[in-house]
């Protein structure tokens, strides 16, 4: 152990609180932190959980996630707080550092409640019976006798009570419980879990006082805005500054270091303009005189990229997934079906444009940033700066939106280094023109699926090529396309009953930063798969939410490692045992979404419902999307049904709120979203140009059923968009006549009253 | 030099006489509850209001606002209890929350001029305002709830 360790050892009791009840659990089980400074030693060492029960009765829970708007810093205290039968009343959250030993903090990949659920569940447990030992102890009585209840322990048969505080020193020192008294509460006997909490930020947010990135101020502090490279890879070819310097208020014109390609997390680098205020620096930055050295990306043009995907899907690819002979069976098959889809570049558009605030002293640096991965944020700007990641300390601050594009860490990597250049404080403020211009995409992308059926309609052969440039381009050079692996994202994955079947991954180049959007590349999986099944529904004469059951085929669970998906097989990190492909699961949330929607029953012209299934992330979600298509093309959507299968659910309230957004954010995606390039550069610069769903066209009504289920957890955060989507697309369909193909719907159905036949719901 | 109220208190601003309200509130007065969504009045994060009226900060120069009365979320109750704000709670409207100080003040505005608004008056008023969450059906019904509530 080092002298850092011990301090920060010191630094967490101080903040757990001296003379507390300290109980931490991680992958390596579950420990008692002793206020003496007995070292750890030097094992492994990083707990998710830290619970601290205060003699005052406190409790303290340290949130190792990131808060973005999908309750994190509710739903993990509300476990917890829960299983020890705590005071919600007396419960506080301290946000985390971005440190190892709180293990894994990356909050992405809709993975917070499915990896930790089980150690959140445990911490609050362990605690609750080392509290009730303590008491049977003090009372001399068995511990079969007492029972944690509401912040106190109460002997039975008397009636005694003794509050948590009170017992706190004697659970400091007592032997920690064994594991057959550390007992996860049965459903009957929950609080909150499965029910309802109030969201602990509720307050602050309503009220202006909640601190998002670009909140944080500190004496002396600077602002800073940049002009980056427009083009991925370009750099300053000659800067005059002299106008910039002029504007009053701005202080220093300073330039930041970019990284070669591939850029990766770092900086994209350019100009800074270091002002007393955001105002000066927007308009220094705006009086700059760059020319710019474009480099290798300078050609890229999205029209062209677009016919080069879809020539891509047009050849055979590397496989992903194969079963039986789909090549044999397409040739043999008595009707062959092709869609052929597109789907754009996408940005997030979070409401918070990303910004940081950082501040160099004695040579280390300390950030506050709405981050999604504070960690990779240490790391980086450790790298960046040449320091050790101990001399850099991130705070994370709430995250004003951030669907992935907060997990990359490039401004905050700006603000440590302008902070060290001008010697104090500085907060870094992208412009939302910034924001759209300099974002990690969301892949462009082309499908081509093809189906064949028999005699009966039934489809006896799968064939389905995409082609969008990979993530891991924005991270290593020379990559040409994504990895078959990527197809397990939702299209390789698929719980349907085909037996021949090849989903297969084409290349393409990257000339951008692509990188994580909200259900990643289920987004565009989703999209091509829900409209093609719905068009072999339409090509068949059949009922869409029949013609996906009887895709979907009978009930089964399987293992997709052993059934056809190449190695490594990823199933969202989980094993196949814990988390087979269930059709059951599938099946169920398309009945009930049927179900609950009124399916079928008659809708006049130009209204129309949709209908598409998807599993992401471990969860199974239907969506049944009803629109209304106005004369002029513009789509409302009066009311949609989705129906989750995530096992369990700890916060189903924050569970609905998650379902509504997604299906709203699919609606951005589907109907108004795009970003293009032209000479390398992104057209779009605000969201007058990038439109997003506003309240007019956003559904009146998202009802969400929640399929009550005490099994594994999936993912919430982001299985909800793909099948929107779709669903969305078939609704307009039904609708108009109309298919959708290429995305967004934009001004696609501007003349549907003649061009088109408008069919009604069947 | 521009003199102005804001939430109650005597404020003067010597500065660039174009810088926009929005700055001033955040960056000279630590006002952060009122937030930069887009800088051209296409997000509503900035709402808060002016003289009575609901207005966005990124577009209102300091050069025009001398001797105004200028109300922000930090100021809209003093205990944060306004209906509009006590409806968001009970509906637990916000996700990520960035953008609801701008929802709130809109909303409060729109209470002010239709104070039982029907779905036609909210989507006028409201749809100024973007969340990229999507909290809209429960923004909606926060405003119906809040309407009650007055």
């Amino acid at each position: 152990m080092t002298a850092r360790d011990l301090l920060h050892r010191r630094e967490f009791l101080q903040l757990l609180g001296a003379g507390s009840l300290v109980i931490v659990v991680g992958p390596e089980g579950v420990r008692r932190l002793d206020a003496a400074a007995r070292p750890l030693a030097a094992e492994p060492w990083s707990p998710a959980v830290y619970v601290s029960v205060a003699e005052d009765g406190v409790v303290t829970l340290i949130c190792h996630r990131s808060e973005m708007g999908q309750g994190i810093r509710t739903t993990m205290p509300m476990i917890i707080a829960d299983e020890m039968e705590a005071d919600w009343a007396r419960c506080r959250v301290e946000q985390a550092d971005g440190d190892e030993k709180y293990g894994n903090q990356n909050t992405d990949g809709s993975t917070s409640i499915r990896d930790f659920l089980r150690t959140y569940r445990e911490a609050g447990a362990t605690v609750r019976a080392l509290l009730e030992d303590a008491a049977a102890q003090a009372w001399g009585v068995s511990p079969t006798e007492v029972k944690a209840q509401q912040h106190e322990v109460v002997h039975v048969p008397t009636g005694r009570t003794r509050t948590f505080g009170a017992l706190v020193a004697a659970a400091r020192t007592m032997p920690m419980p064994g594991p057959e008294r550390v007992r996860i509460k049965q459903p009957g006997e929950r609080r909150w879990q499965g029910k309802q909490m109030t969201s602990i930020d509720l307050g602050p947010m309503t009220s202006g006082t909640a601190r998002y990135g670009a909140d944080v101020i500190l004496p002396g502090m600077k602002t800073a805005v940049l002009a980056r490279p427009p083009v991925w890879g370009g750099t300053v070819a000659s800067l005059d500054d002299s106008a910039a310097l002029a504007v009053p208020g701005v202080e220093r014109v300073v330039r930041v270091p970019g990284a070669p390609l591939p850029s990766g997390f770092l900086p994209l680098g350019g100009v800074a303009v270091v002002a007393r205020n955001t105002w000066a620096a927007i308009r220094g930055r705006d009086a700059l005189r760059i020319t710019w050295n474009h480099g290798a990306n300078a050609d890229y043009e999205s029209a062209a990229y677009q016919a080069a995907l879809a020539e891509a899907v047009r050849k055979p690819g590397r496989a992903g997934r194969t079963n039986g002979n789909a090549a044999q069976a397409l040739a043999s098959a008595s009707r062959r079906i092709v869609g052929e889809y597109y789907v754009p570049h996408l940005s997030h558009a979070q409401m918070e444009p990303v910004a940081a605030v950082a501040r160099v002293r004695d040579g280390t640096v300390e950030a506050w940033a709405p981050t999604q991965s504070p960690v990779d944020a240490r790391k980086t700007i450790a790298g960046y700066l040449g320091l050790d990641v101990a001399q850099v300390t991130v705070h994370v601050t709430l995250l004003g939106g951030a669907f992935g594009r907060k997990s990359k860490p490039d401004f905050v990597c700006e603000a440590a280094w302008l902070a060290r250049e001008v010697g104090a404080p500085v907060r870094v403020q992208w412009t939302r023109e910034d924001d759209l211009r300099h974002s990690y995409y969301h892949s462009a992308a082309a499908h081509r699926l093809e189906a064949g059926l028999d005699a009966q309609g039934t489809v006896t052969a799968w064939t389905h090529r995409s082609a969008y440039p990979a993530i891991a381009a924005t991270f290593a050079p020379g990559v040409t396309g994504a990895e078959p692996d990527e197809l397990t994202n939702g299209a390789s994955d698929i719980p349907f009953h085909v037996p021949n079947m090849s989903v297969e991954i084409c290349p393409a180049v990257a000339h951008s930063r692509i990188g994580w959007y909200r259900s990643v590349n289920a987004v565009h999986h989703g999209f091509a798969i829900g409209s093609f099944v719905d068009e072999l529904a339409h090509a068949t004469g059949k009922d869409p939410a029949a013609f996906l059951l009887a895709l979907i085929g009978p009930d089964r669970q399987v293992d997709l490692s052993a059934a056809g998906l190449v190695a490594p097989a990823s199933n969202y990190g989980a094993t196949w045992a814990d988390h087979p492909l269930d059709t059951a699961r599938a099946r169920r949330v398309v009945e009930l979404a049927a179900e609950q929607s009124g399916w079928g029953s008659p809708l006049p012209r130009g209204r129309g419902r949709g209908i598409a299934m998807h599993r992401s992330f471990l969860s199974y979600v239907a969506a049944v999307v009803e629109v209304e298509v106005l004369p002029d093309g513009t789509v409302r959507v009066p009311r949609a049904t989705v129906a989750v299968d995530a096992g369990f659910v700890a916060n189903p309230d924050r569970v609905r709120s998650q379902m509504a957004g997604a299906l709203i954010m699919a609606m951005s995606n589907t109907l108004y979203s795009e970003i293009t390039f032209a000479d390398g550069r992104v057209v779009q610069s605000n969201y007058h140009d990038y439109p997003v769903t506003r309240m007019r066209a956003a559904p009146r009504v998202v009802d969400v059923h929640i399929v009550e289920s005490e099994g594994l957890p999936g993912g919430i955060g982001e299985p909800g968009v793909p099948p929107a989507g779709a669903a969305l697309a078939n609704a307009i369909f039904s609708a108009t006549g109309v298919r959708v193909r290429r995305l967004p719907v934009g001004s696609q159905l501007a003349g549907w009253t003649t061009g088109a036949t408008g069919r009604g719901d069947r | 030099m521009i003199t102005l109220t804001v939430n109650g208190t005597r404020r003067s601003f010597d500065g660039d006489p174009t810088m926009p309200l929005l700055w001033f509130l955040r960056d000279e007065l630590a006002l952060t509850g009122t937030k930069y969504g887009c800088g051209l009045a296409l997000c509503g994060a900035c709402t808060v209001h002016v003289d009575g009226q609901s207005a966005r900060a990124c577009q209102r120069q300091m050069q025009t606002l001398e001797g105004a009365t200028v109300t922000t979320i930090e100021g809209l109750h003093p205990r944060g209890e306004h209906p509009v704000q006590v409806a968001w709670r009970e509906i637990d409207v916000p996700q990520c929350g960035y953008c609801q100080p701008g929802q709130i003040m809109q909303a409060a505005w729109l209470l002010t001029q239709k104070p039982t608004p029907t779905d036609e008056d909210i989507d006028t008023a409201m749809n100024g305002h973007l969340c990229r969450c999507g909290t809209y059906p429960r923004i909606r019904a926060a405003i119906k709830a809040a309407e009650g509530q007055r």
